[in-house]
């Protein structure tokens, strides 16, 4: 008797522990991000370039310097993030459930992530499209030719997807062996276990040079997607939607004007009006997203604009060697465009 | 003086908090009701944050087109199939690895334990040494050296392994002929069952003159002989209708044929392997758990060596075997899930990884994965707990 009213406290006391804990009010997203005093931000489980520990353990890449510069409009302290890092699978899971702020793991736009998973993309950070990768002894020399391969691709992505596509539009047939992160995949190719390894390109670039002989691999002429890759933030909060969004256009704009990291403080008084208006002379364009006057200076001068953040990270200033091509300003031929912050 | 209880005027009933019955009923139903009221809680809280959240739900997406490929399938399948069908793909992956895997750990386990129990030094170190490294070392890691280190010393597609220039083993998998089967190949399988209903009343002859006469004959070997004998002389009179697919190289890869892919082989044999380190030990304690003076005494009625095996140690030892062997066999189809780590397409890998993926109905997706386990475990577990009472010995 004494033990089934023992059970019945426990589960009484259980049940309003979880029952406490679910119902927790929705606070926005702001003000928990400042409660906690740090951004959550998801990135990948390493993928170089884009978001990956570099030898310090300091998480570096593109993805990476979308989390630091919300951060730094947010804060005023590029540092105040939290790295959660997360496999394909777990991202939209991750992001749903609250457990990140922001996602910015190479994810690509599409019309099923911005409506039936509830999310938001903010913007693109990096324009992608899908490659394939050989080994050179194939001697293969364009992806017309892979009638009946082994592909290894990451389970849980859009490459699944177009991969499957590609093989019946052109008639052809492939085996897919799927992995669950992207250095299985990587390990999956090295042991011959597939003759091509799909992805990205930009990411392919990265995964190439991990190879223990990265000259044993080329990537194919052909690109079989469009993958534009940016941030992602839950539906539902408007405000905070706007943070990210705007905190890389502000990346964005200043590579336009020409303000870098270096030069920000000079260009205080440059007597441009759109210079003054992105770094907070001419009006308070950050009160309305519940940020500081200051908060596009803070990322300018922390992060960096786009164009540095880019070369740093992607372009000819780090081992993957990624050329701008359409990743370029729209005034370099590029289509990177930011729209104007009036 | 002490004080007593006031004793009750006969005839009327004690309060019923008094009643024992009564209170316990009454606190089943308050536990019954707390539990419901938390069940209905927590679906209401998870539909009210979905919708808030904007994420759909609901499981239409079964009939969408699920628009990615599957390297195994036991069933039609194309990247134009719906969703709905890579459940039942991925279902049916898992149901292969694990029947196979409950078959072989079993072959495995039971040679293991008796080799264990071995009066040859030799064999019985070997079948420990097999058990304590097996045992001990994390499946997970167990399915990578079978997937990495196997794997990668098997040759490419062009310089494969061959058997006759009929079976080929290379990194992509082994390679089969698939049998083709021409009219008149209805004939075996009826040979076949011929042979098995003779071999059933041969059986059933033996044990009655047995009874009677005192003399049998080895009926088992006369039935295994028939069973095997019967089609493959009616295949033989027939001329043989079955011409074989044999795997050829094409391009990058062998086509045609049964394909047996890697990640199936390093699964199996990680299952397999690890769980027959377990079985060997349930086999060897449930051989020990009988005591030694029942095989003295059976020896006593000079029963031959094998028959003190079958006819004593063996039903006595099925008993302490069973339930736990039941264990094991729930252990090995739930660590099948493992397979999503080597790219194995078994339920988690693909319903479970992908096809939640590609949906977002991460709630439906996976509940419908764990009614699955649920009801896969339930039904072996059945079906051993009717096994245990059959085996049971009937006690006097």
């Amino acid at each position: 008797m004494l033990s089934k009213k023992n059970k019945l406290v426990l589960l009484a006391s259980a049940g309003a522990l979880v029952l406490g804990a679910t119902t927790v009010a929705q606070a926005s997203t702001l003000d928990d991000t400042r409660n906690r005093g740090a951004v959550q931000c998801g990135v990948s489980d390493g993928l170089p370039g884009f978001s990956a520990p570099d030898d310090q353990g300091e998480w570096q890449g593109l993805d990476v310097d979308v989390c630091r510069a919300v951060a730094a409009a947010v804060f005023g302290d590029a540092e105040a993030v939290r790295y959660i890092s997360l496999n394909a699978v777990e991202r939209f899971t991750a992001l749903q459930s609250g457990e990140v702020d922001v996602l910015s793991r190479n994810t690509t736009w599409t019309t099923v992530r911005d409506t039936t998973l509830g999310l938001n993309f903010t913007g693109v950070t990096f324009y992608d499209g899908q490659g394939f990768l050989v080994s050179q002894d194939l001697g293969v020399s364009s992806a017309e030719e892979l009638d009946g391969a082994a592909i290894c691709t990451q389970s849980g992505t859009t490459t699944e997807l177009n991969l499957a596509d590609y093989f019946r539009a052109n008639g052809m047939e492939f085996d897919p062996i799927v992995f669950d992160t992207s250095e299985q995949t990587v390990g999956g190719f090295e042991a011959g276990r597939c003759d091509v390894l799909t992805s990205d390109t930009s990411q392919l670039a990265a995964l190439r040079i991990q190879l223990a002989d990265p000259d044993s691999a080329i990537i194919l002429p052909e690109v079989i997607s469009k993958e534009p890759l940016g941030p992602v933030v839950r539906q539902g909060d408007d405000l905070w939607f706007n943070i990210v969004k705007w905190s890389l256009f502000a990346m964005v704009n200043a590579e336009e004007f020409g303000i870098t990291s270096e030069n920000v403080d000079e260009m205080l008084d440059s007597g441009s009006p759109d210079v003054a208006r992105l770094l907070g002379q001419d009006g308070n364009y950050g009160e309305a997203m519940g940020l500081n006057a200051d908060w596009a200076y803070n990322i300018i001068k922390q992060v960096g604009n786009y164009g540095e953040s880019f070369e740093r990270n992607v372009g000819m200033g780090s081992p993957l060697q990624i050329e701008r091509g359409i990743n370029a300003l729209w005034t370099e031929g590029g289509i990177q465009y930011a729209p104007p912050i009036r | 003086m002490s004080v007593r209880p006031q004793a009750r005027p006969v005839g009327q009933k004690p309060p019923f908090w008094r009643d024992r019955a009564k209170r316990a009923l009454m606190f089943q139903i308050m536990l019954i009701a707390a539990v419901a009221a938390f069940l209905l809680y927590i679906v209401g809280n998870t539909q009210a944050n979905l919708a808030a959240r904007g994420i759909t739900t609901g499981f239409g997406f079964l009939s969408n087109t699920a628009g990615f490929g599957i390297v195994q399938s036991l069933i039609d399948y194309s990247s134009q199939s719906t969703y709905g069908r890579t459940f039942v793909v991925g279902l049916l992956n898992t149901l292969l690895v694990s029947a196979l895997g409950v078959l072989a750990a079993t072959i495995i386990g039971f040679t293991v334990g008796i080799a264990r129990l071995s009066p040859n030094w030799l064999i019985a170190r070997l079948a420990n040494g097999y058990i304590e490294i097996f045992r001990n070392i994390p499946l997970l890691l167990q399915i990578f050296f079978w997937y990495y280190a196997v794997l990668r010393a098997m040759p490419s597609a062009r310089d494969s392994l061959s058997l006759g220039e009929v079976v080929f083993l290379n990194v992509r998998g082994l390679y089969l002929p698939e049998p083709l089967f021409e009219s008149g190949f209805g004939l075996i399988p009826l040979a076949f069952g011929v042979a098995v209903m003779a071999s059933i009343a041969l059986v059933v002859w033996n044990k009655r003159r047995h009874e009677v006469t005192g003399k049998r004959l080895p009926a088992g070997w006369i039935s295994l002989g028939l069973i095997l004998g019967l089609p493959l002389l009616v295949l033989v009179a027939t001329g043989v209708p079955v011409t074989w697919d044999v795997p050829e190289l094409r391009g990058f890869n062998f086509r045609g044929g049964i394909t047996v892919i890697p990640e199936f082989l390093a699964l199996w044999l990680a299952l397999s392997i690890y769980t027959a380190s377990f079985i060997a030990e349930i086999v060897r304690s449930g051989i020990q758990a009988i005591s030694h003076g029942q095989t003295e005494a059976a020896q006593a009625l000079s029963l031959p060596r094998n028959l003190v095996l079958r006819l004593v140690v063996v039903p006595q030892a099925m008993r302490v075997i069973i339930p736990p062997l039941t264990s094991q066999y729930l252990n090995l189809i739930k660590n099948s899930s493992l397979a999503t780590a080597i790219g194995y397409p078994d339920l988690v890998s693909v319903f479970a990884g992908t096809t939640l993926n590609q949906t977002g109905q991460a709630i439906e997706v996976i509940a419908m994965t764990m009614a699955v386990y649920l009801t896969i475990s339930l039904l072996v577990s059945m079906f051993m707990n009717w096994f245990n009472a059959r085996v049971a010995l009937v006690e006097r």
